[in-house]
């Protein structure tokens, strides 16, 4: 298995979500992250899938989105040319004898708080997975409370854009 | 490829120029714009059923003086209805039904014409728009449960919207690979006054079909074509959706190829025709299952490779490097990997092809398949489709489906149910053109007999349409007798009635020790005959014919051939014992197709 993010460029129609989702449980791929936004035009929504599969799968899976009506474009993107970032917000564990061990973590990983009570802080964190799985291991010892996570988000390095030609498209139909 | 020529799809484009239509602004009632959609969109006949969320549609519908409106006894009727209307005509069906329960009785014809590409429109009723997602009086997500099963589907809350997604759901249902699309219309939308606008243009900028196939392709094909010794053409329904049965033929002329026809491909070309070998798959002929076994080039044609046509996929036409040509990308190398893919309209496709072929007969001669077709006429005349007389006394059901064939001609239009009878109706008759026969291919949905021949005639009224039905599938919708004898369509029934789900009981024979458990269904020779069916016939104001004895089928088919004001059920009462033969059994290789119970062919002596 290997693993594969892919930007899929749909229409801003109700349903879009659950006809890409439900694809792809019907043909049994295996959905690692998702996640779903707006982008720069308002009639095109962006979803970025992660998937675990073999080449030939995947080119199925693509080949399976494409035929959905309201999938415009479906862009394939290296993790070498490309930026991917989750966010975690995660809660810990922060009372007066631990705070500074919690706050040092969270300058070595970048990450800020953005809550804070006697006896917890929230901290949020933006980063590859890797990155946030290092950031909660070294969290792990003050107690971790609650943990909330995006699916990766993911944009090609470099001045091209993916949805200039796919506004094209929607634009003239 | 430097084409001198325009393909015979440009010639049609062409010449079929649309008529300039006028445009309408018109204020109206959410319903009244379904009807007008429906109408300027070119549909002539629905077949559907009102209930409380289609109610306000049903009422302009019955001042419309285009729309021929069709009242089933059952929504699955109506969409099977729609489906073998659009398989004879070539036209998209339509099928009208309420919300709830009336939309949820579609499933099983949507899923149906998602597998066999058909193209479909269904018109559902949902309840009023603030009732949505309150669980009210016979809501049903429809569009939710028909995703899977559907090309696309529709929610329409503002009436403003129904003119366009009617145009849409019509060009989606129709082009491409055709296919079913559903369009839920909330009550509260027919309800409100709006604005019927029309011309529409579909805005879709997610949806291209690619129909005009790549010339880099269709050369390496042809390349392929011209150099193999052993070459198949494997032809799948899309050859009769694409309508390309008169390019396909100059294909087999021009490449000498053995061909095979799918199960939903029968007819797309004439079985007469010297090169065409039968169906191949499951109970295919043994000198098409073998062809495809021992090709070195295998061209499908509109065909996806399906599990009843390969039998155990890895060991399927070892030898065979394969050309794939589909108007479905996703199909192309989703079960076999391909040599050459090839997108596009089949029409085009093998419009391309030919004289791509041609050019490379002129460069490298014509390849040597001589020995091929020796291998091939071995084969046919060892194994030659056929079958053995019953001993039980009864009559023997491939019997009675060869006479039909024979009275019917090739002009008659077959439907088939699900079983043994639709096996044999495809093995035994003899189809010489497409849109001949129908049939249930992909979903095998048994029942699918009576409503699509109900369909296709009354798309075709003047064809003969003859249901061939088995006793179970006859009893899951026979209600439609109903809706035919009432509406003067007069399809002809021939029920093969042996008294049992045949199929299953087959297997039960070959597989399960010959313990029939619950594949009686006592309505033959000997049993209470529950429901007799020439009484059922008579019932719903048809002709009933009982035959039983082989002396008396000649005199019952012509005599139902001779009624054409109802229609006419001929119980035929065969024997329960018959087998289909050829049969390769599940999940097994092609190579051990057994020509008769326990009989295999002897490859290795051949090779």
């Amino acid at each position: 298995m290997s693993r594969h993010t892919l930007s899929v460029l749909v229409e801003d129609k109700p349903g879009v979500l659950t006809r890409v989702a439900g694809l792809f449980a019907r043909r049994a791929f295996n959905i690692q992250s998702l996640a779903v936004g707006p982008t720069e035009h308002a009639e095109i929504s962006r979803i970025t899938v992660v998937v675990d599969v073999e080449d030939h799968p995947l080119e199925q899976v693509t080949k399976q989105l494409n035929k959905l009506v309201h999938v415009i474009k479906i862009v394939e993107l290296d993790p070498e040319s490309s930026v991917q970032r989750e966010l975690l917000l995660v809660k810990v564990k922060a009372d007066q004898a631990t705070r500074s061990g919690v706050l040092e973590v969270v300058e070595l990983f970048r990450a800020k708080v953005v809550d804070v009570v006697p006896d917890t802080v929230v901290i949020e964190a933006t980063g590859t997975g890797s990155k946030l799985e290092a950031l909660l291991t070294a969290l792990e010892p003050y107690g971790i409370r609650e943990i909330v996570k995006s699916g990766t988000l993911a944009v090609g390095r470099g001045s091209r854009s993916i949805t200039d030609r796919a506004l094209e498209r929607v634009r003239s139909a | 490829m430097g084409q001198p020529n325009p393909t015979p799809a440009q010639v049609a484009a062409r010449t079929a120029p649309r008529p300039v239509e006028r445009r309408v602004d018109e204020q109206v009632t959410g319903a009244e714009s379904i009807v007008k959609s429906l109408e300027a969109v070119g549909v002539d006949t629905v077949f559907g059923i009102p209930g409380g969320a289609i109610l306000p549609t049903y009422d302009p519908l019955m001042d419309s003086q285009k729309l021929r409106h069709i009242l089933v006894r059952h929504e699955q009727g109506g969409g099977h209805a729609a489906s073998g209307y659009a398989h004879a005509t070539g036209r998209v069906g339509v099928t009208m039904a309420t919300s709830g329960p009336g939309a949820t009785n579609l499933v099983t014809p949507l899923a149906d014409a998602n597998m066999d590409s058909i193209p479909m429109v269904a018109i559902t009723g949902q309840v009023a728009a603030p009732a949505i997602g309150t669980d009210a009086f016979q809501e049903a997500d429809i569009v939710g449960i028909t995703m899977p099963i559907t090309k696309h589907s529709y929610l329409v809350t503002d009436p403003a919207e129904i003119p366009r997604t009617i145009a849409e759901a019509f060009h989606i249902a129709s082009t491409g690979r055709p296919g079913p699309v559903l369009v839920d219309i909330a009550k509260s939308a027919m309800q409100a006054q709006t604005t019927f606008s029309w011309p529409q243009q579909p805005a879709l900028p997610g949806y291209h079909p690619v129909t005009k196939p790549h010339a880099k392709q269709i050369r390496e094909a042809a390349k392929l074509l011209a150099t193999a010794r052993r070459p198949v053409l494997y032809v799948g329904g899309g050859a009769v959706r694409s309508g390309a049965a008169a390019e396909l033929r100059r294909l087999v002329d021009v490449s000498g190829a053995a061909v095979v026809t799918t199960l939903m491909a029968r007819g797309a070309v004439p079985d007469s025709h010297p090169q065409h070998l039968g169906m191949p798959g499951m109970h295919g002929t043994v000198p098409a299952v073998a062809a495809l076994q021992k090709a070195d080039l295998i061209v499908a044609l509109g065909a996806r490779f399906d599990d009843r046509v390969t039998g155990k996929l890895s060991s399927f036409a070892p030898h065979a490097a394969v050309v794939h040509a589909d108007i479905d990308p996703a199909e192309i190398g989703k079960n076999r990997a391909v040599d050459v893919p090839i997108v596009g309209d089949l029409r085009e496709v093998i419009g391309d092809l030919v004289p791509a072929l041609e050019a490379e007969h002129a460069k490298v001669g014509r390849p040597d398949v001589e020995a091929w077709w020796h291998q091939i006429d071995t084969w046919r005349e060892t194994y030659p489709l056929g079958y053995t007389s019953t001993d039980d006394g009864h009559l023997a059901p491939q019997s009675v489906i060869s006479r039909l064939g024979e009275l019917a001609g090739p002009d008659a239009i077959y439907v088939a149910g699900v079983g043994q009878h639709q096996m044999w109706a495809s093995q035994f008759i003899r189809y010489e053109r497409p849109n001949t026969w129908i049939n249930s291919g992909g979903l095998g949905t048994m029942g699918y007999s009576v409503p699509a021949a109900m369909g296709a005639k009354a798309g075709a009224p003047d064809r003969e349409v003859w249901a061939i039905d088995g006793d179970g599938c006859f009893q899951m919708t026979n209600q439609e007798l109903a809706t035919c004898a009432i509406n003067d369509i007069p399809i002809k029934v021939a029920l093969i009635n042996n008294s049992s789900l045949g199929m299953v009981r087959q297997w039960q024979t070959l597989f399960y020790n010959e313990r029939y458990s619950n594949t009686d269904l006592h309505t033959g020779h000997g049993t209470a005959r529950i429901p007799d069916f020439v009484k059922l016939a008579e019932a719903y104001g048809c002709v009933g014919i009982r035959v039983e004895h082989p002396g008396e089928v000649d005199a019952a088919i012509k005599k139902a051939q001779e009624i054409n004001d109802r229609p006419v059920v001929v119980d035929f009462t065969v024997s329960r014992d018959a087998m289909v033969w050829p049969m390769v059994a599940a999940g097994v290789s092609n190579d051990d197709i057994q020509y008769a119970r326990g009989i295999s062919p002897a490859w290795e002596r051949e090779d």
